[in-house]
């Protein structure tokens, strides 16, 4: 659905460049959540506003629904703009039209009959949950209803992707939730692509398929959510997903199990789907001679498939461990070593 | 106070003048200055149009008139307003100074009124691929009516202000009453009164402005 290959793009600054992406590709397919997340000043936004040119990139190919946006003209673009809604952290309302006539607008412009038009936004603001606020103004409604609004101008269109710049980053968690499982919902009533920027990594887990983690204007590490999640490899990735799960060990207990000698690990464990059904530590410890202590425990679910992350203490004789973690990673998704980890990995 | 009692058809005459000649140039004025106010806006940089030619142009032109006082300004184009309407006296030859004098300056407010509409709107709606002349007339100039109504509340002061100096054109009006009666016949009566309506009618001009711009803010 959206093909971004090697994207650069710049800014001068006074007489400097600010490179702002260093070559970035994506592939989104049709009907998919994709999330890309990263620190402030990463770049999210300005890959974003390339999907549909709001930013010209200095090189690299945009295809999006098979077209090349970059060999538009200024009509053509409008017209293909049209299929590619979009929604911001701060709304960007008209702030002097009531609900109504902010989903309107857009479709007085592009000449749809006043009835249908009628019949439209009153679909569109039934499905955000808005119908009763259809002349409130702007000034009147919370964060939440007027992201609600955003959304609903966004699909008045009929667009066939949605673009959502920190769509949630000025709402409570909360609202946060409600907004997201709208987002959800109309995923799925249109098969709906979906591109989502963001830097929380709840969002992440919450609706997408996909995940890239930007860095520096590259992108550094994507995949889908559940392998990223599993097997983080970047420490940026890393740090995003101690959000979710806060398995770091303190490294004062680090430290004092490295001490109690070299056949002492720290495991972190990742099971998915069913595996979170079987009792593999209750055989670990029945088939090898070591004991086994468990130091944290998360299980979440993403997308509807389990996946859990264990931290487990691992000791007893060198070739016991040794056999054990072998056994492990044969049973679960991901085992890392998480002491010893510069001889390991 | 009799006197004054017979004076009263002649203030009725100026400020009808007055009015006419703020009336006449803050049309022409306005059909001007808020054209040269949304150019000036969108050919700024990264703007709907960006081009540094027509807006440092634009914006040297119209710092030079309005860094004029009024009279400076009506003396120094009298060519100019002979050329246009034939005199350089009277009421019409006042009202092309006006409007020179007040174009830019609506233009400037505007620019500022303009200006204050959240860049995020304006690119909301480039981002559903509205064309950029829908994004002017019906997301810029509409959001910013508040602004826009502000803007004009202050022009049209500012003409009541200059008209009152084109009476040293003999252009009348409450501007030439006060020069003719209060100034070399040094009429203190007079001229109070003149000041008394100068000083209602622009509180009456700036309230009902205020009002509107606040009404217009309401619905928003
Ligand atoms: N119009 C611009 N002119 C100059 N530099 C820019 C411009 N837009 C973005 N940049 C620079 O490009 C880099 C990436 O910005 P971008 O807005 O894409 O980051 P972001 O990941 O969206 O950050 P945030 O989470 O803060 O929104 C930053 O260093 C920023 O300063
Ligand atoms: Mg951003």
């Amino acid at each position: 659905m959206i093909q971004l290959t090697d994207i650069h793009k710049s800014y001068k600054v006074g007489n400097k460049q600010v490179e702002a992406l260093k070559g970035v590709s994506l592939n989104v397919e049709k009907g998919q959540i994709y999330g890309v997340i990263g620190f402030s000043g990463a770049g999210k936004s300005t890959l974003l506003r390339t999907i549909n040119l709001l930013e010209k990139p200095t090189s690299g190919s945009v295809i999006v629904n098979g077209q090349d946006m970059l060999s538009l003209k200024e009509k053509e673009l409008r017209q293909a703009r049209k299929k590619i809604g979009i929604i911001f952290q701060h709304f960007n309302l008209l702030s002097s039209y009531n609900v109504f006539d902010n989903v309107a607008e857009i479709l007085r412009m592009n000449r749809v009959p006043k009835d249908v038009i009628k019949q439209k936004v009153e679909d569109l603001l039934r499905l955000v949950g808005l119908a009763d606020k259809a002349n409130a103004y702007p000034s009147q409604l919370s964060g939440g209803q007027k992201q609600r609004v955003g959304i609903a101008r966004a699909l008045a269109t009929d667009p066939e992707i949605l673009l959502c710049d920190e769509a949630t980053s000025a709402l409570d968690p909360q609202t946060t939730e409600s907004i997201l499982e709208l987002l959800l919902d109309i995923n799925k009533k249109f098969s709906l692509t979906i591109v989502l920027i963001t830097h929380e990594m709840q969002v992440i887990k919450k609706i997408c398929d996909h995940v890239a983690i930007m860095e520096n204007g590259h992108v550094i590490e994507q995949g889908s959510v559940l392998d990223v999640f599993s097997n983080p490899q970047q420490p940026t990735t890393r740090n995003f997903i101690k959000t979710i799960f806060d398995d770091e060990v303190p490294a004062e207990i680090l430290a004092r199990i490295k001490k109690t000698g070299p056949s002492a690990n720290i495991l972190r464990v990742a099971f998915r789907g069913d595996a979170a059904l079987d009792p593999v530590l209750g055989t670990l410890s029945a088939r090898f001679p070591v004991s086994t202590n468990l130091l944290y425990g998360s299980i979440t679910s993403i997308k509807g498939t389990a996946l859990g992350i264990l931290l487990l203490h691992i000791s007893g004789e060198q070739q016991a461990v040794q056999d054990g973690i072998a056994f492990l990673r044969q049973s679960v998704y991901n085992v890392e070593i998480v002491t010893r980890e510069e001889v390991t990995r | 106070m009799d006197r004054l009692t017979e004076m009263i058809p002649v203030f009725g005459q100026s400020l009808q003048e007055t009015v006419i000649m703020v009336g006449i140039s803050l049309f022409i004025a306005t059909i001007i200055g808020i054209p040269l106010g949304i150019l000036i806006v969108i050919t700024q940089g990264n703007h709907l149009f960006p081009n540094k030619v027509i807006y440092h142009t634009l914006n040297t032109l119209i710092n030079i008139v309005r860094s004029l006082p009024f009279i400076i300004l009506m003396v120094a184009i009298i060519p100019f307003t002979e050329l246009v309407v034939g005199t350089s006296i009277g009421i019409e030859g006042a009202i092309v100074p006006l409007i020179v004098y007040t174009a830019p300056y609506i233009a400037r407010l505007m620019e500022t009124a303009l200006l204050d509409v959240d860049r995020g709107v304006i690119e909301a709606y480039r981002a559903m691929g509205a064309s950029r002349l829908q994004i002017i007339t019906r997301i810029m100039l509409r959001e910013a009516r508040p602004g826009i109504v502000l803007c004009l509340t202050i022009a049209t002061i500012g003409l009541i202000g200059a008209t009152a100096m084109a009476g040293a054109v003999g252009a009348g009006g409450l501007g030439d009453l006060a020069l003719r009666y209060g100034y070399q016949q040094w009429d203190i009566e007079v001229m109070i009164i003149t000041v008394i309506i100068l000083v209602v009618l622009v509180q009456v001009i700036q309230s009902l402005g205020n009002w509107a711009a606040r009404k217009l803010k309401k619905s928003a």
